[in-house]
């Protein structure tokens, strides 16, 4: 594959760490958030500039500098580090518009500290996406982790101090205690740490030490949520929404994803994988978490809660996905990073939206609330349709491949683990929409008449709905670039 | 001019201090001028000293033209060339930090202090500069002796740590001259170049193996590596902040320097690494170093305190990557001796900057601190980032080199212990994160906006000590050069 060599994605980096200075200093709100909007927009712009030069089949690489002898820290735009920074990008300008719904509704204290962590936090994001090799993944997997404690603790009670604790805990735990040394192992083992096609731990290892360098980071990247390392999510829910929404459900969550999967790719390679035969151990980590997130998903009463647990299971989609090491399985895997994101972060939206206009956390205090919100309440149906699985919606697309790519690779027990987390999906979530719609007036717990959250709010949540319908009809540029990715590393 | 680089850098600062010491009985606002003056030019002169060693590899030095082994003869090579720099860099940067702690704890002794400042600091790089074992231990004393008048001069219970390390001190250097004494009974030298030169067919004799237990027993309580550790902690703890701040980075760390030119000059790696067979033993023991640092770290509830628990731990870090016995562990203990003098010296400097605005450092005293002093606070997270050894901090970069050096020695304890002290870091400094940014605990929902005043330490403290946070960056990021272009040369190529 032929390279160009570009400092794009370095600006790409960088568009939102520069604007911090400007948003501390900023004398007003309104000044604040159209520098916010400024970086978002240049953010955007610089990903998709960059998107025709992946289609045409160039990687763009920039090198910043060299920090150990072989390992430099370097960025790489391909076709699976363009898919994910498309879809953080563009969901950080959406979310931008919401928080300020949001924020501004509840009148939240330090808001010019969130919308700078918020930006810091964007930077490392796209910095993953783009990184060349593994030790500038591992930069800005950390800087992540850091830039969004503040947020997730933005409450400063505690409670925010609890789940902040378990927060770092569990994500700066597992990293410098699991992937650093796998990192470091490998660098000896191979003496390089640039992400390759066939992947660089080829023939260097033995089975079992490969083995155990593949436990450390499935299980390292804690981001994903791979159980036993998810119960970090469900606590980081005490953030403000707009936090949960773009960062635990888009940004933060898949980057733990984007890094496992890059790993399992670009790392140990899929040949490595299929010839030491670590799909199973994949699939089974994978499937216990799906069919685990989802039955914990039923019992949870706070609707912010029972999306922690839903993201859990679909996180592990991506991974099982990947862990096929089908084709299929795998496009079906990576598409689902975009379409898991846009219906998710709707959803989100969607429980943001209610807590701003009645003050509701908990699912059995929103019946009725269909006729109270119908806007709101549509596009959560719309969303959970597409979480489902079900047409008109785009998770259909990344359900459907990962059907074909469990048949391509033979693993029927696959295909039971997707039928039963699509029912109990369903069973999750049509009760709250049933409920918010049809319920009898004796019920129902609000008075008549519309009233809807802010419009910064609501607009916001429209869209994401739309482009999760959109998305069945016209996946792209999404679905194109992770065929590309799939066929560039099985050399098909 | 050019060629005297290496005297000027110890003259212009001992000259300087008797000048400090007679401005002060003139008019007190004359030291601390005089001072920056003095230690601007050994700065000057050492980062000069470095571009030449980058030319001329060796920088040798005859004092009054006598040649070696009967002369004093300063020998600087890439090793020492860095550490110079080191420390004439941080000791200028504390200096101008501190100034405004200095007046406010002990205006009426402005003139002492900054001779003892200076002559502490013409001790340390004397002992960096120096090519003669002797002499070393000359500078090592107006060092120390200098360091023990600076701790006394804090409050409280600071005279009887003074007291503590001053007998524990004595004892280290006397171990030293005693090691340097028996090398000189059987080689008859007493210049670094030119016992090794002898000591190969001395390899085998009893006196050899004596002198260097002896020595590295006596730089190991100086640089208060565990179990000889007792001394620092509360000497570090009770220290006035200027001085806390000077001592804790470069003291420890050049120590670790005279340590590894023991090992790499005067006994040479063939010696220490194939003749005697204790490289495993001392790692092990640098693991207990590590892990007990980091424990007893935890017990602390006092910031300074903790701070100094640290130190105990990071010597382990440096003495055990200095013994692995290969190339990278080597570069990983050279590189941590920059890294942790810049880390230590950003810690330190926000404890000063604390104590100027709120005059106490234990945990208690630390609430709403990122409200008040969002600034320095920020410098300390930095800090922290390069402790626990995040990228792209200077410190994640040394520690990268010690795993690997751990890894390709087959050491894995030593590998466990980095990693369990990096975790460690994490709780220790997310605790006092936590207290300063949560508590006091207030109701913030529905609240817009917080009047939230800022109280800064003045920008003379403050700018000095964002340079060098944003210095941990910097040189995280250029460390490959610094390896490349330095650590590559000082360490002999017969270690792979």
């Amino acid at each position: 594959m032929e390279t160009i060599t570009s400092i794009k994605p370095l600006l790409a980096v960088l568009v939102s760490l520069c604007v911090v200075p400007l948003l501390m200093s900023s004398r007003s709100p309104n000044v604040r958030e159209a520098w916010t909007f400024v970086a978002a927009s240049a953010k955007f712009l610089i990903v998709a500039s960059m998107l025709p030069v992946v289609f045409n089949g160039f990687e763009i690489v920039y090198t910043v500098a060299e920090v150990i002898p072989g390992v430099a820290i370097k960025f790489r735009v391909d076709a699976l580090g363009m898919l994910f920074a498309l879809v953080s990008s563009s969901l950080w300008i959406v979310t931008s518009v919401y928080s300020i719904g949001y924020m501004r509704g509840l009148k939240e204290h330090s808001q010019t500290r969130y919308f700078c962590f918020f930006a810091l936090a964007l930077s490392a994001t796209i910095g993953v996406a783009f990184s060349a090799n593994l030790l500038t993944l591992y930069l800005f997997y950390e800087m992540l982790s850091f830039a969004t404690y503040p947020l997730v603790t933005h409450h400063q009670d505690e409670e925010a101090r609890s789940s902040g604790r378990k927060y770092l805990l569990y994500i700066v735990g597992t990293s410098i205690g699991f992937v650093l040394p796998a990192m470091l192992i490998s660098y000896n083992l191979s003496g390089t740490l640039e992400f390759s096609r066939q992947g660089f731990l080829a023939g260097t290892g033995s089975r079992g030490l490969t083995g155990v360098l593949l436990v450390l980071i499935v299980f390292g990247f804690a981001k994903a949520a791979i159980m036993p390392f998810h119960s970090w999510l469900p606590a980081a829910m005490v953030a403000p929404t707009p936090v949960s929404a773009l960062l635990h459900a888009v940004a933060v969550v898949k980057v733990g994803v984007f890094s496992v999967v890059r790993v399992l790719t670009g790392v140990f390679g899929i040949n490595l994988l299929i010839s030491f035969d670590f799909g199973p151990f994949i699939i089974f980590v994978a499937s216990a978490t799906i069919l685990v997130g989802s039955f914990i998903a039923l019992s949870q009463d706070n609707l912010k809660r029972l999306l922690a647990f839903s993201t859990i299971a679909q996180l592990s989609y991506i991974v099982l996905g990947v862990g096929l090491l089908s084709p299929q399985g795998m496009t079906g895997g990576m598409v689902h990073i975009a379409m898991h994101a846009f219906g998710k972060i709707t959803l989100f939206f969607c429980a943001g939206a209610i807590f701003v206009a009645t003050g509701k956390r908990n699912i059995s205090e929103m019946i009725g609330i269909g006729r109270r919100m119908p806007v709101t309440m549509t596009a959560f149906f719309i969303a959970s349709l597409s979480i489902t699985g079900l047409p008109p919606c785009g998770g259909f697309i990344s359900k459907w491949y990962l059907v074909l790519g469990s048949l391509q690779a033979h693993q029927m027990p696959v295909l039971f683990v997707l039928l039963v987390s699509s029912l109990l999906n369903a069973a999750y979530f049509m009760p709250i929409v049933y409920k918010a719609f049809f319920c009898t007036p004796q019920e129902a717990m609000f008075e008549k008449g519309v009233k809807e959250a802010p419009a910064f709010c609501v607009v916001p949540l429209v869209i994401t709905a739309l482009i999760s319908m959109v998305l069945l009809f016209y996946p792209q540029p999404f679905f194109g670039l992770a065929d590309m990715m799939v066929k560039s590393i099985t050399g098909g | 001019m050019s060629q005297h680089y290496p005297a000027l850098l110890v003259i212009v600062p001992l000259l300087s201090a008797f000048l400090i010491s007679a401005a002060g009985w003139l008019n007190k606002r004359l030291c601390f001028p005089i001072a920056v003056a003095a230690l601007s030019v050994a700065c000057f002169s050492s980062v000069l000293l470095l571009f030449q060693v980058l030319d001329e590899k060796v920088v040798l030095y005859k004092l009054g033209g006598w040649s070696p082994p009967w002369g004093i003869a300063y020998s600087v090579d890439y090793l020492n060339g860095l550490v110079l720099v080191v420390v004439s860099v941080v000791a200028l940067l504390n200096l101008i930090a501190t100034q405004r702690n200095v007046e406010q704890e002990f205006s009426e002794k402005i003139g002492a202090f900054y001779t003892l400042y200076i002559l502490f600091v013409t001790g340390l790089l004397g002992i960096v500069v120096t090519g003669d074992a002797f002499n070393l231990y000359v500078l090592l004393e107006i060092a120390s002796l200098t360091g023990y008048g600076l701790i006394a001069m804090g409050e409280n219970r600071a005279p009887l740590a003074t007291l503590n390390y001053l007998y524990m001190g004595t004892i280290g250097a006397s171990f030293y001259l005693l090691g340097i004494g028996y090398l000189y009974i059987v080689t008859g030298s007493l210049n670094m170049a030119d016992i090794s030169a002898i000591l190969p067919s001395l390899y085998h004799s009893k006196t050899v193996l004596a002198a260097f237990v002896i020595c590295i027993v006596g730089v190991w309580l100086k640089m208060a590596f565990f179990p000889l550790h007792a001394w620092l902690p509360n000497a570090y703890t009770y220290a006035p902040s200027a001085v806390s701040s000077l001592i804790a980075p470069l003291m420890t760390k050049v120590i670790i320097y005279v340590m590894i030119r023991l090992m790499l000059t005067v006994f040479t790696p063939k010696y220490i690494f194939s003749t005697l067979n204790v490289s495993d033993s001392i790692v092990w023991i640098a693991v207990i170093a590590i892990v007990m640092g980091a424990i007893l770290a935890l017990g602390q509830r006092n910031l300074k305190k903790m701070l100094a628990y640290i130190i105990v731990a990071e010597v382990g870090y440096m003495v055990g990557g200095a013994w692995l016995g290969n190339r990278a562990g080597m570069t990983g203990a050279i590189l941590h001796i920059a890294n942790d003098a810049l880390m230590t010296l950003c810690v330190f400097l926000v404890v000063g900057n604390i104590v100027y605005k709120v005059k106490g450092y234990a945990f208690e005293d630390l609430k709403g601190l990122f409200r008040k002093m969002p600034f320095t606070m920020g410098a300390f997270v930095v800090g922290a980032m390069s402790i626990i050894g995040v990228p792209p901090t200077c410190g994640f970069f040394s520690k990268w080199y010690l795993i690997s050096g751990a890894i390709q020695a087959g050491h894995y304890g030593f590998m466990v212990a980095l990693l369990f002290s990096s975790l460690v870091n994490v709780i220790l400094f997310f605790r006092v994160i936590e207290i300063s940014y949560y508590e006091p605990f207030e109701n913030h929902h529905g609240q817009e906006s917080h009047p939230g005043k800022i109280a800064e330490a003045p920008l003379t403290m403050l700018v000095p000590l964002l340079i060098v946070a944003a210095g941990l960056v910097v040189v995280g990021v250029y460390t490959g050069d610094i390896v490349n272009h330095i650590i590559e040369f000082a360490i002999p190529k017969g270690i792979v």
